[in-house]
């Protein structure tokens, strides 16, 4: 899948969405469709806008005018848990897990709702194979059997990263919205988060945020670029490289 | 996708979803039964049976207690009100069934107390779960203020300051129970207690109860796995009224009076003193709180006219140094034991519980000297502690308690520090071997 414009049925679309925080304006129009099945990356400069345009979407912040379409309905406005149950996830740029959980807990945690068990307050967890199985299964997509019964806030940072991914997936979400996943990783250490996020969004949408230009070029099917509040270009890697105007305002010369 | 899991090898205790043995899932209710079964045996004294019974009723109000701080991480200052609310709705309907009228045993009252608890949850926590943190509080403590001073209005309920009286044994009887002698509203309790506690215990091993502890760690991302927290809140405060509404219904049974008192701010911060110094971060902290607070409230209020103070200083000193409560102190010891280095370890904590009792000593005489010169100066100055007869206006005691005070705190800080030295030794020893 290389455009947009050529098909594919849009996961997400956003139409002209804009959130001010008083008289500051950070997002100021943006129209955006995410195509199901790509991997889209966000990148701009900081103070862009990128991770307000994460919390709009993810439903953390309402916008102040505009829509926001999720398979074509219309969740704009919506809560968070709305939004999840809908089948979107997302994960955090600050590391945001349970930290007293055991990772088991954690992962377990965030399967129940979309396995259907809610506010179950009769049946016995341990006896529900389903939810251990799902567990097991995204326990052993992000590495962590190992670590299962240590208190997820005493994983090394790079582990915090992977179950902050494993908690977006165990809800089981089509399309997931990730907030610079390899931030603050070592090189070694980021190459491994690259191939699970190739992995886990196999057969999913992704949209992510990323500051590492190598791994959005690697990863990406489409880049768009937000600059102060306002989407200036969105294409294919090998154009975005090429576009003057990125260049211009973001890329500078490294990449070109 | 499921490849990746079968090539990796499972750790050692991972869960296999091999349900546990029988024995294992059963044992420790069966001990507790035959426990609770065979106590009034070993403390058959009126006394002990007494102080049991309200121990009983203190467990299953501590533990509704700790689903709301304990496993869901909210702070209430309210939740005798449901305690009390429980309680008085018991004794209404035993006084609206006395004289054998109504149907039911007195076996099942504590339900009506439920029941109470129940729908007030229902009704204060539609309002109160709104909001977390702060302003939760804040709320529950409105409500507390709000419901205890409602209480001395609608006189007619509450029975004013006096309260209500029931007679337990007016209730239609069953299996020749009069609930007349006091051992047979201990395992009337008894039988409650184990009840609410194997209930509450179930519930925490729910889907429910692992978000309650989810939302106690980070409320924010448990609204993006797809649950609604305020929802989660809301049933946990319920749940709570619920049982809290039980230990009511079974005060009110036990004393056989009800008065508003009981669901005061002074009765909702005992809850919170029982669950706190017991530990409010393991199942069994709450338990632990209950019997020891009741039971040094029963033996301090003989033995002192100010043991609130004591009780302060306790709370103060636990909080501080054993933030996580006496099951937090117990636990700590078990990776010692699994090391095997519990008794090496032992002789240094009795090495630094000696100086703490000798300051405690000195703390507790200049306590009690200073009282007798002001409130009880009346009585005369003379006083005994410890068996000495002594004046509170003479040096030498108050010579002798400032040694003591300072000697031992002197002491026992340094014996602490070289606990805490020899238990760090013991696990870093135990990992090397």
């Amino acid at each position: 899948m290389s455009n947009a414009d050529q098909g594919g049925t849009a996961a997400l679309e956003l139409e002209g969405l804009e959130k001010s925080f008083g008289p500051t304006r950070i997002i100021r129009g943006v129209d955006l469709t995410i195509v199901r099945g790509e991997r889209h990356a966000v990148i701009g400069p900081n103070g862009a806008g990128k991770s307000t345009l994460f919390h709009l979407i993810s439903g953390h912040y309402r916008p102040t005018s505009g829509r926001i379409r999720l398979d074509g309905r219309d969740i704009t406005g919506l809560s968070p848990e709305q939004i999840n149950r809908r089948g979107l996830a997302r994960s955090f740029q600050i590391t945001n897990i349970f930290p007293q959980l055991s990772v088991w807990e954690n992962v377990r945690c965030a399967t129940l709702w979309a396995m259907g068990y809610r506010y179950n307050f009769w049946r016995d967890i341990d006896g529900l194979d389903d939810v251990r199985l799902r567990t097991e299964e995204i326990l052993g997509q992000i590495n962590l059997i190992e670590r299962w019964d240590m208190p997820a806030g005493m994983l090394a940072y790079a582990e915090q990263r992977a179950l902050e991914i494993g908690l977006a997936l165990a809800s089981d979400a089509d399309i997931l919205l990730l907030d610079e996943p390899m931030a603050g990783m070592s090189h070694a250490e980021s190459q491994h988060m690259v191939e699970l996020i190739r992995k886990v969004s196999e057969n999913r949408t992704l949209l992510m945020i990323e500051h590492d230009m190598g791994v959005v070029f690697n990863l990406a099917d489409r880049i768009s670029v937000l600059v102060y509040g306002e989407i200036i270009a969105s294409d294919t890697p090998e154009r975005i490289k090429a576009n003057a105007d990125v260049q211009r305002a973001y890329l500078g010369t490294e990449v070109a | 996708m499921s490849d990746t899991s079968d090539t990796v090898v499972r750790p050692a205790g991972f869960p296999s979803g091999a349900a546990p043995g029988p024995l294992r899932r059963y044992g420790p209710w069966i001990v507790l039964a035959l426990l609770l079964l065979v106590l009034p045996r070993v403390f058959s004294s009126g006394l002990s049976i007494s102080t049991m019974c309200v121990m009983g009723t203190m467990i299953i109000f501590a533990l509704s207690y700790n689903m709301l701080l304990g496993q869901s991480g909210l702070l209430s200052f309210g939740h005798a009100v449901f305690f009390g609310l429980g309680g008085f709705l018991t004794a209404q309907m035993m006084n609206m069934m006395a004289g054998g009228e109504g149907p039911l045993p007195l076996m099942v009252y504590p339900l009506v107390g439920g029941l109470a608890g129940l729908v007030f949850g229902v009704i204060f926590g539609a309002v109160a779960t709104r909001r977390a943190g702060t302003a939760f509080a804040m709320i529950t403590l409105g409500i507390g203020e709000l419901v205890t001073s409602s209480a001395l209005i609608l006189r007619g309920f509450f029975g004013g300051e006096t309260g209500i009286t029931v007679d337990r044994t007016e209730i239609h009887q069953v299996f020749g129970l009069s609930f007349g002698p006091q051992v047979q509203v201990y395992y009337l309790i008894a039988g409650w207690c184990l009840v609410s506690v194997i209930a509450m215990y179930a519930i925490t091993r729910t889907p429910f109860g692992r978000i309650c502890n989810a939302v106690r760690d980070n409320p924010q991302r448990v609204n993006f796995v797809g649950y609604n927290t305020t929802v989660v809140r809301f049933i946990a405060f319920s749940l709570a009224g619920l049982f809290a509404g039980i230990a009511g219904g079974l005060a009110s049974i036990n004393f056989e009076i009800m008065n508003s008192a009981q669901m005061g701010a002074a009765e909702s911060g005992s809850v919170i003193l029982m669950a706190y110094i017991g530990g409010v971060g393991n199942f069994a902290g709450p338990i632990i709180g209950a019997i020891v607070v009741t039971y040094l409230h029963l033996m301090l209020s003989d033995l002192s006219d100010v043991w609130e103070l004591y009780f302060g200083l306790l709370f103060i000193s636990m909080v501080m140094y054993a933030p996580n409560g006496i099951a937090g102190v117990i636990m700590m010891q078990r990776p010692l034991i699994r090391r095997g280095q519990l008794l090496r370890v032992a002789p240094y904590y009795v090495l630094a519980l000696i100086p703490g009792l000798v300051a405690l000593a000195g703390l507790s005489m200049i306590i009690e000297m200073t009282h007798q010169l002001s409130i009880s100066a009346s009585e005369g100055l003379g006083m005994t502690m410890m068996g000495i007869a002594f004046n509170a206006d003479a040096l030498l005691p108050w010579l002798t308690a400032v040694v003591l005070l300072g000697g031992g705190g002197w002491l026992g800080v340094r014996a602490a520090r070289l606990a805490r030295e020899a238990y760090g030794a013991a696990m870093v020893r135990g990992r090397v071997q």
